[in-house]
């Protein structure tokens, strides 16, 4: 059944569209992820213009967000008051994050700049958890007892000043970097329609210690607001938020996700890392085969009047 | 949604009255005309393309001339004018970069030829080049005249093959079609992305290889429906639009959660 896309102004199957939004929903469902970076490739693949795939990718990792946030604000394991720090961090990182994002667009690099920025993200996050969860999975096999840090070991990070207590996750740590986190993922936000899940989480628990239990609920909490700002901010100076091929995704995607967070809890922790890392990593080289491929087209038009 | 219909291309032109009644004073020189019975067309979210039929008709045509088919009539509908970047991809490093650019102005977004026969038959280049006809003659004039003329020419022969590969540059040989001595009909594609906004219907009439005369009508190609309402407000009121987009994500995301929670 095919629907025209209003603001990407083509047509597309409502079948195949609710289809990739159920898939993504579920491995987000399963992993904790929002998934937004695996729905805006998977756009572009489908020939979305790359602008109103990363416009509209931050849109539908609201609703996934909300999602998972409703479930960990149940089981208490959400951290307010570090969401709401990560949170400020955000706003100003997306604001640069969109002029950037208007800028590239004038100068033709936009499509250019989004599959880098895919590519080498992706491919470090990928590989460095395919390389840690393969190591868990040996430790595991080989019958030692996974070392794992304790929450009370220091590093550079720990000596910063401007220290603030986040109670739920028992931290005390300087608010420099985890503004500094915060506005990073806002920036990735605006610039590739992720709600930076995927490096939001690693970074919590490996930079800032903080407990694995209340990392995702943290960072979906703070994703819903910097995606739903950034989605503001594009709606308002680019005008690239499709609301129908948002929906199409939501739809989806909710229902996906559901399902998913039951699957994943049949996994045990270092599988499904294993697993979630081979993903992001096809993802990254499928993107990264375009860039070097040559086109079929060398030649491309673009209006000019775009602001 | 109802997949792609068949539009139809309600254009019903008036016919104007055939050949203005002869007067019987000296030779009297041909005319022609072309008249759209509506100055508006709506196409809906759905639509896949089309043919635009235009009825047109020649005053005063010397029925000799018309009996050996010697009269050529070509019909343009050219969309409205806007400045165009065109870009070339290169390699750096291995990876394809946008690198050089150029940008023209004026260039119609749509340009749909129907003709009587091939171009090359109806009369010659040159002639072609001063009516600035066809897409192949129109004239592309780059924003920045600093550059080579070999730049130009090769960002211009890319802009037209471009346009062409979207069906938005398209030439229909064999569709103006003679109905009698006076009265034509031609048939020009609708790309599916049409772009909106003013068209503008042109017929050229030729006799024996000679430019005679020229009309024109203007059109104006709107979208209607449900998706177009949602483009618009997405324009005008982008920030409600924004605000919209955030509620809807919201809602959608708390109801997935009643519907289909599974812990």
């Amino acid at each position: 059944m095919g629907i025209y896309l209003p603001i990407a102004e083509i047509s597309v199957n409502v079948f195949v569209l609710l289809a990739m939004g159920a898939a993504v929903g579920f491995l987000s469902g399963m992993f904790g992820v929002g998934g937004g970076f695996l729905i805006t490739p998977l756009l572009i693949f489908y020939n979305i213009p790359p602008a109103i795939a990363v416009a509209t990718g931050a849109n539908q990792v609201i609703a996934s967000s909300v999602s998972g946030v409703l479930s960990h604000m149940k089981r208490g394991t959400l951290d307010f008051k570090l969401g709401g720090v990560l949170l400020a961090g955000g706003i100003i990182g997306s604001t640069a994050g969109i002029y950037v994002f208007a800028l590239l667009r004038r100068l033709g690099q936009l499509d250019l700049f989004i599959s880098l920025l895919y590519v080498v993200l992706l491919g470090t996050v990928g590989g460095l958890m395919l390389v840690e969860s393969i190591n868990a999975l040996r430790a595991t096999r080989s019958g030692a007892a996974p070392v794992l840090k304790k929450s009370g070991q220091h590093n550079w990070i720990h000596r910063l000043p401007l220290k603030m207590r986040f109670r739920a996750s028992k931290l005390f740590v300087s608010v420099i970097p985890v503004l500094g986190l915060g506005a990073g993922i806002g920036f990735l936000s605006s610039i590739m329609g992720v709600g930076g899940g995927f490096i939001m989480v690693p970074a919590l628990i490996y930079l800032l210690k903080v407990p694995t239990n209340v990392v995702i609920g943290t960072s979906l909490f703070q994703i819903i607001f910097t995606s739903a700002y950034t989605t503001l901010v594009h709606a308002t100076t680019n005008q690239t938020v499709d609301v129908v091929l948002a929906f199409l995704l939501m739809a989806g995607g909710v229902a996906g996700a559901q399902y998913g967070a039951k699957a994943g809890q049949r996994l045990r922790g270092e599988q499904l890392r294993a697993l979630l890392a081979l993903l992001v990593l096809a993802v990254a080289i499928r993107l990264a085969i375009d860039l070097f491929v040559t086109p079929p087209n060398l030649y491309s038009l673009s209006s000019a009047g775009l602001n | 949604m109802a997949g792609p219909k068949a539009f139809a291309a309600a254009i019903l032109l008036s016919l104007l009255t055939a050949a203005a009644p002869a007067k019987a004073q000296t030779p009297l020189t041909e005319g022609i005309q072309i008249g759209l019975s509506t100055d508006n067309v709506s196409i809906t979210a759905g639509f896949s393309g089309a043919d635009l039929t235009i009825f047109g008709s020649l005053e005063n045509p010397d029925p000799l001339v018309a009996r050996q088919g010697r009269y050529d009539v070509i019909v343009v509908l050219e969309g409205p004018p806007k400045p165009v970047v065109v870009r070339r991809k290169d390699r750096v490093l291995g990876v394809w970069v946008n690198l050089d650019s150029e940008t023209f102005e004026n260039v119609p977004v749509s340009y749909s030829v129907a003709t009587t026969r091939p171009l090359q038959d109806i009369t010659e280049p040159n002639s072609y080049k001063q009516l600035s006809l066809g897409a192949s003659n129109l004239y592309m004039q780059p924003a920045d005249a600093g550059d080579g003329p070999a730049t130009i020419e090769e960002f211009t022969a890319a802009l037209r093959e471009r346009k062409g590969a979207a069906g938005l540059y398209s030439e229909n040989v064999g569709g103006v079609q003679f109905l009698s001595q006076n009265l034509f009909r031609a048939t020009v594609r609708l790309a599916p992305n049409v772009p909106v906004g003013t068209h503008k219907a042109r017929a050229f009439l030729f006799k024996s290889g000679l430019f005679i005369k020229e009309s024109s009508a203007q059109l104006e190609i709107r979208k209607s429906g449900f998706e177009q309402s949602i483009f618009r407000v997405a324009h005008d009121y982008s920030f409600l639009y924004g605000v919209f987009a955030i509620s809807l994500a919201m809602l959608t995301g708390w109801l997935g959660r009643l519907i289909f929670r599974k812990d």
